[in-house]
């Protein structure tokens, strides 16, 4: 029998596979107690953010939301790096101060995961205006989810990406809930490309349990956002688990919860990849070497030890100028023998 | 040295940085063809065109937005807020972004933005024109903030912020751009971060910044009259801020005044004031003043709003006052 696998398609299945099994491994490292906090933000279901983050190109930047893990293992993050960070250890990718909501890499275009729900959406603009002037060739996307089209920073960021010609996507991950709140609960109308395409945004709107559809879309939007058509994807997806690790997610039914688990993308990717002559001993290989990845990453983070404590004070301004003073050093100079008269 | 206005200053500041390096570029309302709300950028777009002269639509959170991301990226972008009153809107993006992505993002990705705005009372703009809000930039750690009270600060201020690695918020004073002054492009007043002595004095130390250093030390000429010398300080940069030359002039004085323009609750007066009385509680004959806006907002009338914020006879009085300890008249 012939086999007519197309690499890039079991390529983005393995991510796919790796971002479920990272995800996993970091509510195994909040069940050890060795999460820093419990604002963990699964993307379990949201894999297919994978079809856009392999549209990109090497150079290409971008934001996320705080459920942004997906996509910065999709743009080639070191999984022990990432894991070290959400527990807070030195090795991570910031150091052990931002964690899971506010991971970055400036060597991978990662300028930022975001707490602040559209925090990070106008950057891609100001990025876009920074590539637009140098004639770079980069493009800028912006990650946010459902929860984001209700935020009136996302219309003023379209309209000035639309307005600008700017090198710019916006990508909406629609998992169906802003914490516990459904979409239909907070959106007058559900049409979420309909409102880009109004701010002059070439929209569209992709099946998040497809990620070959996702990838399809992406790829025509990322091209023509490097022409300065800026455009706006929907990927629509399901939130598999509750909003953080503490949410057992009681404002939804079971039978809602199972409907929307059955969309899942490593199940349509796995079912495409055997029907096109896979077999399915090879990619339990493959999702068995992801599982050892990520248990090695988990393990990283775990025995990886915390920054020490004077790195509070680091960072907060550039190095060589004037730094916060501890207050320490002010109470001392206040209250320390031989200070007062 | 050539005599200028406080407008020209920053405006000439702006074209030699531009000059000097392609990564700056300016956005915000009306910043282009207008030439700005106070006429600072004015022919500037003519000059760099309108891909570094961004005329934006009125966005003001995006507008900081973009300036972060642009910064984030390599460009040196002056965002401007036509109104600090407007700072509002822009809070998130100042505070939470602009402010923390070094910090959180491990010391990687830096924001060497400046975000140039103007404040303060004098014109009857009322109560959301007319705003000194500067304690709500000074309270967030990762903003840089600097408020020039000179023609010749205004110019090497922003060229210094234009240098600076981290975001610095510039506030200008609606109230000073007609004002007149000596420029000399090669000699700051003083260094980044440090506070400017503009009269020496015996009795006393009156710290003031932005329009009303000007109060002061109008207030200082009316003292001397009266026999009593104060020493005015220009606060200028109120993040960084050497608090060494403040902490020994009120030591070697044992009395000192700050005065702002701002409601006096939470003001940048109140921060400096407790400083001080921490650092020289041993020095002190009296406690440290502060002299500010009364606690309303600013009203529309000239009389109400005139009435609202110190002058330099009310600095004067209070000074006497605290000199003297013989009330002036309008003490209860």
């Amino acid at each position: 029998m012939t086999v007519t696998v197309n690499t890039a398609d079991v390529g983005r299945y393995r991510m796919m596979r790796r971002i479920r099994s990272f995800e996993e491994r970091v509510g195994e490292l909040f069940l050890k107690g060795e999460s820093a906090g419990s604002m963990l933000h699964l993307s379990i279901g949201e894999e297919a953010v994978v079809g856009v983050t392999d549209a990109m190109a090497a150079g290409d930047s971008f934001t996320t939301h705080h459920r942004g893990h997906g996509v910065f293992l999709g743009r080639g993050a070191d999984p022990a790096r990432m894991m070290a960070e959400i527990a807070g250890k030195e090795s991570g990718y910031c150091r052990g101060k931002g964690g899971s909501m506010h991971i970055a890499d400036r060597a991978l275009g990662h300028l930022g995961a975001n707490a602040i729900v559209g925090g990070g959406i106008p950057h891609v603009v100001g990025a876009g205006i920074s590539y637009r002037n140098s004639r770079s060739g980069q493009i800028a996307v912006a990650f946010f989810g459902d929860g984001a089209m209700s935020q009136g920073i996302l219309y003023e960021s379209m309209n000035m990406a639309a307005l600008w010609h700017l090198p710019v996507l916006f990508c909406c991950v629609n998992n169906q809930y802003g914490m516990g709140t459904r979409v239909d609960r907070s959106a007058g109308a559900r049409d979420f490309p309909a409102r880009a395409a109004a701010f002059g945004l070439s929209a569209a709107r992709a099946d998040g349990a497809d990620v070959e559809a996702v990838h399809a879309a992406a790829r025509g939007l990322v091209e023509a956002a490097r022409d300065g058509r800026p455009g706006f994807l929907e990927i629509d997806a399901y939130r598999f688990f509750g909003h953080a690790r503490m949410d057992k997610s009681p404002y939804r039914t079971p039978e809602e919860e199972a409907e929307g688990r059955a969309r899942d993308p490593l199940l349509t990717a796995r079912h495409r990849l055997m029907a096109e002559g896979l077999a399915s001993a090879d990619l339990d290989r493959i999702d068995a070497e992801a599982g050892a990845e990520m248990d090695r990453a988990l393990a990283h983070a775990v025995a990886a030890p915390p920054p020490p404590l004077a790195a509070m004070f680091t960072d907060v301004y550039a190095p060589g100028t004037p730094a916060p003073r501890p207050q320490a050093a002010r109470l001392a100079a206040i209250l320390g023998e031989g200070v007062r008269a | 040295m050539t005599e200028t206005t406080y407008r020209e200053a920053i405006g000439r500041a702006l074209r030699e940085a531009m000059e000097a390096d392609p990564a700056v570029i300016l956005i915000g309302e009306e910043v282009g063809l207008y030439g700005g709300a106070y006429g600072v950028t004015r022919g500037l777009i003519d000059r760099f065109g309108p891909e570094r002269v961004i005329d934006a639509p009125i966005s003001e959170a995006a507008i900081v937005g973009a300036a972060v991301g642009a910064a984030m990226t390599g460009l040196r972008p002056v965002a401007e807020l036509m109104y600090v009153d407007f700072i509002g809107m822009t809070m998130d993006q100042l505070a939470n972004q602009a402010a923390k992505s070094r910090y959180m993002f491990g010391g990687q990705i830096g924001v060497p933005m400046v975000l140039r705005t103007q404040g303060g009372t004098g014109r009857s703009a009322a109560a959301q024109h007319s705003q000194s809000l500067e304690a709500w930039v000074m309270h967030v750690p990762g903003l840089r903030l600097v408020m020039p009270a000179t023609v010749n600060d205004a110019y090497h201020l922003l060229r210094q912020a234009l240098t600076q690695p981290d975001p610095v918020v510039f506030i200008e004073h609606k109230g000073l751009y007609t004002l007149k002054g000596d420029l000399d492009t090669e000699r700051p007043d003083g260094a980044w971060g440090a506070p400017v002595t503009r009269r020496k004095g015996r009795d006393l130390v009156i710290l003031g910044y932005s329009r009303m250093l000007h109060e002061c030390l109008a207030a200082a000429e009316r003292l001397a009259a009266a026999g009593v010398e104060a020493e005015v300080i220009d606060l200028r940069c109120l993040n960084p801020l050497d608090e060494a030359p403040l902490v020994e002039a009120v030591m070697r004085t044992g009395r000192a005044m700050v005065v702002t323009e701002a409601a006096v609750t939470g003001s940048v007066a109140s921060e400096i004031a407790a400083r001080l009385s921490e650092a020289c509680f041993d020095w002190l004959e009296e406690p440290v003043l502060r002299l500010g806006a009364e606690d309303i907002p600013i009203p529309v009338a000239p009389a109400l709003e005139r009435g609202a914020i110190p002058t330099a006879n009310l600095i004067r009085e209070t000074a006497l006052w605290l000199v003297t300890r013989e009330a002036p008249p309008w003490a209860a």
